[in-house]
């Protein structure tokens, strides 16, 4: 469904990424792991279009979208919750949600995605007219998950959704996310350093060092692998 | 020393109070003149503001070339009132298409302006957008003194004196009140615009975070093009409407009314919209009061002076939000 192949990307005089090929199917769950700076977060900038790839291409189903602008390929169905979640602090939760929706007109369906968001996560239903900024770091993840649901996405891309939050909400989190994957076949393909949850979380997994792809398998393997239990898992 | 110092700062506040009540109690109907010449002067401003604040919140730019949009919306007013008036059309005819041109004109010099001194610096050091923005405001100046002339040109008062107005002309003009309900009017308006409209939301959002803005769907490039038309098309009224009051223009008069216009914004709180037409409203009154109690020639010293306090004091202004840097 979306396909990256050899992906080179500079910040400056950088190289970020260094010839990165990356397969998603539909209805797949794909974590990409790896240290901090490997290049994880630029691959998810570079796929919405915020950097774009200097070599290579990116394909959603067979179409080339390497060099759209961001807000045609949010039109084309990827939408990203980046890191550190990005709320709009001064907007209210329910104008958070709105934003999700900013390209769709069919305002029956948003209402009924707005009821299903709302289920989901029943605290936004209680916060919806308090102002962004002010809400805790799991409830602003819930909000940004659900924020990027509202544009009904076909490919979800995440970026470290565990990221500063409570083991318990990082739990909570993983479990609506693999939720969301079943019951409206969303793909998703998640960024994270807690390659533990990561992988276990996802039907495949790549395993990224400085900019290179070294190792790609299902997640039960990956999870079993010496190498990587040396390097992620702290095993 | 220090208990002097509170004494001498006391007495002396003390002594400007005496004075102003006395003086507010003796000429109620002066006190009250001044206010509402405040109050018109500072609906110019806050037309002329608006544009700052929304060009400031939205990519952080402080667009000095601003002011030249409400000349440009001023004399554009001129040309076609003229014009027309020559033609011999009907006045009202002419006060509508004169608003709409100017209107237009000015839209179009915002939207060029940012398309080519300020859209391809977008990811370069802020300074350098600064200095395109002065000399953006300097070649403007100049074209339009080439191209039209270097002097003060008369400029007939679009707006009637209305008959219904006439028994309270004595206190506020017609062309006075005019002004204000517009501002009320316009401010109305763009708070509606911006609270409900599609792009209104956008514009709110791009401001608060350009990169989240785009990974949802909005066209960032197009969010900025917007605001330059809108606060160029506020300008543009604020242009045409301090024309009628004054009497006359040239290529010169955006270039204060551009910085009172920016004082007013910063007194407000440079980025929003409330702290734009409160910091202009202050700033008219005050400068009204100052005129009329002490000396009028130092009218533009109290201005700066105002702005010089403010950035010492309070740099976020009065309703200005202390947003933390993200790292």
């Amino acid at each position: 469904m979306l396909k990256l192949s050899n992906i080179h990307t500079y910040y400056g005089n950088i190289h970020a990424l260094k010839g990165i090929d990356i397969e998603v199917e539909e209805g797949e769950v794909i974590s990409l792991i790896g240290a901090n700076g490997a290049g994880k977060s630029t691959t998810l900038m570079t796929t919405s279009g915020i950097v774009p790839a200097k070599k290579g291409t990116i394909e959603l189903n067979g179409e080339d979208i390497t060099y759209l602008p961001p807000d045609d390929i949010v039109k084309k169905g990827i939408c990203q919750v980046p890191e550190g979640r990005r709320i709009f602090p001064y907007l209210t939760v329910a104008e958070n949600l709105d934003m999700g929706a900013f390209l769709r007109n069919d305002n029956d369906k948003i209402k009924q995605d707005l009821a299903y968001v709302y289920e989901l996560f029943p605290i936004l239903a209680n916060r919806r007219n308090q102002a962004g900024g002010t809400l805790s770091g799991g409830e602003q993840q819930m909000l940004a998950i659900s924020r990027a649901l509202m544009s009904r996405p076909k490919i979800l891309l995440l970026d470290e959704p565990s990221l500063g939050l409570a083991p318990i909400v990082v739990k909570q989190i993983f479990s609506i996310i693999e939720k969301i994957n079943q019951e409206s076949r969303t793909t998703i393909f998640i960024v994270e350093q807690n390659a533990n949850l990561a992988l276990k979380a996802a039907h495949r997994g790549y395993v990224m060092e400085t900019g290179r792809i070294t190792m790609t398998d299902t997640g039960e393997n990956l999870l079993a692998n010496e190498d990587v239990k040396k390097a992620y898992l702290g095993i | 020393m220090r208990w002097i110092s509170i004494l001498l700062g006391l007495s002396g506040t003390g002594a400007v109070g005496f004075f102003a009540v006395r003086e507010i109690i003796m000429y109620p109907m002066y006190f009250f003149e001044l206010f509402l010449g405040g109050l018109t002067r500072g609906s110019i401003y806050a037309l002329i503001a608006l544009g700052y604040t929304m060009v400031y919140g939205i990519i952080q730019l402080i667009n000095f070339a601003h002011g030249e949009i409400y000349m440009i919306g001023a004399m554009t007013a001129l040309i076609v009132a003229t014009v027309l008036g020559m033609w011999g059309w009907n006045t009202a005819v002419i006060v509508i298409l004169a608003f709409v041109f100017a209107i237009v004109y000015s839209c179009a010099y915002g939207f060029t302006v940012e398309k080519i001194a300020y859209k391809p610096l977008r990811n370069a050091p802020r300074l350098s957008a600064l200095i395109s923005a002065i000399g953006m405001s300097l070649f403007l100046q100049n074209y339009v003194m080439l191209a039209q002339t270097p002097d003060y040109l008369p400029f007939q008062s679009l707006i009637p004196d209305f008959q219904f107005w006439e028994p309270f002309a004595h206190i506020i003009t017609s062309v006075e009140i005019t002004i204000i309900i517009t501002t009320v009017i316009v401010m109305i308006l763009l708070g509606l615009l911006i609270k409900f409209t599609r792009i209104g939301k956008a514009m709110r959002a791009t401001a608060q975070d350009k990169v989240m803005a785009a990974l949802l769907g909005i066209n960032v490039n197009n969010v900025i093009s917007a605001t330059f038309v809108v606060g160029s098309a506020t300008a543009a009224i604020g242009g045409v409407l301090i024309a009628c009051h004054v009497g006359q223009i040239n290529f010169y008069i955006g270039f204060l009314a551009g910085l009172k216009a920016f004082i007013a914004a910063v007194l407000g709180g440079i980025g929003s919209i409330p702290g734009a037409v409160l910091g202009s409203l202050v700033l008219g009154i005050s400068e009204s009061f100052f005129t009329g109690y002490f000396w009028s020639e130092y009218e533009d010293v109290f201005a700066f002076a105002i702005l010089v306090l403010i950035l010492i004091f309070r740099p976020s202004g009065i309703l200005g939000r202390h947003d933390t840097q993200k790292v």
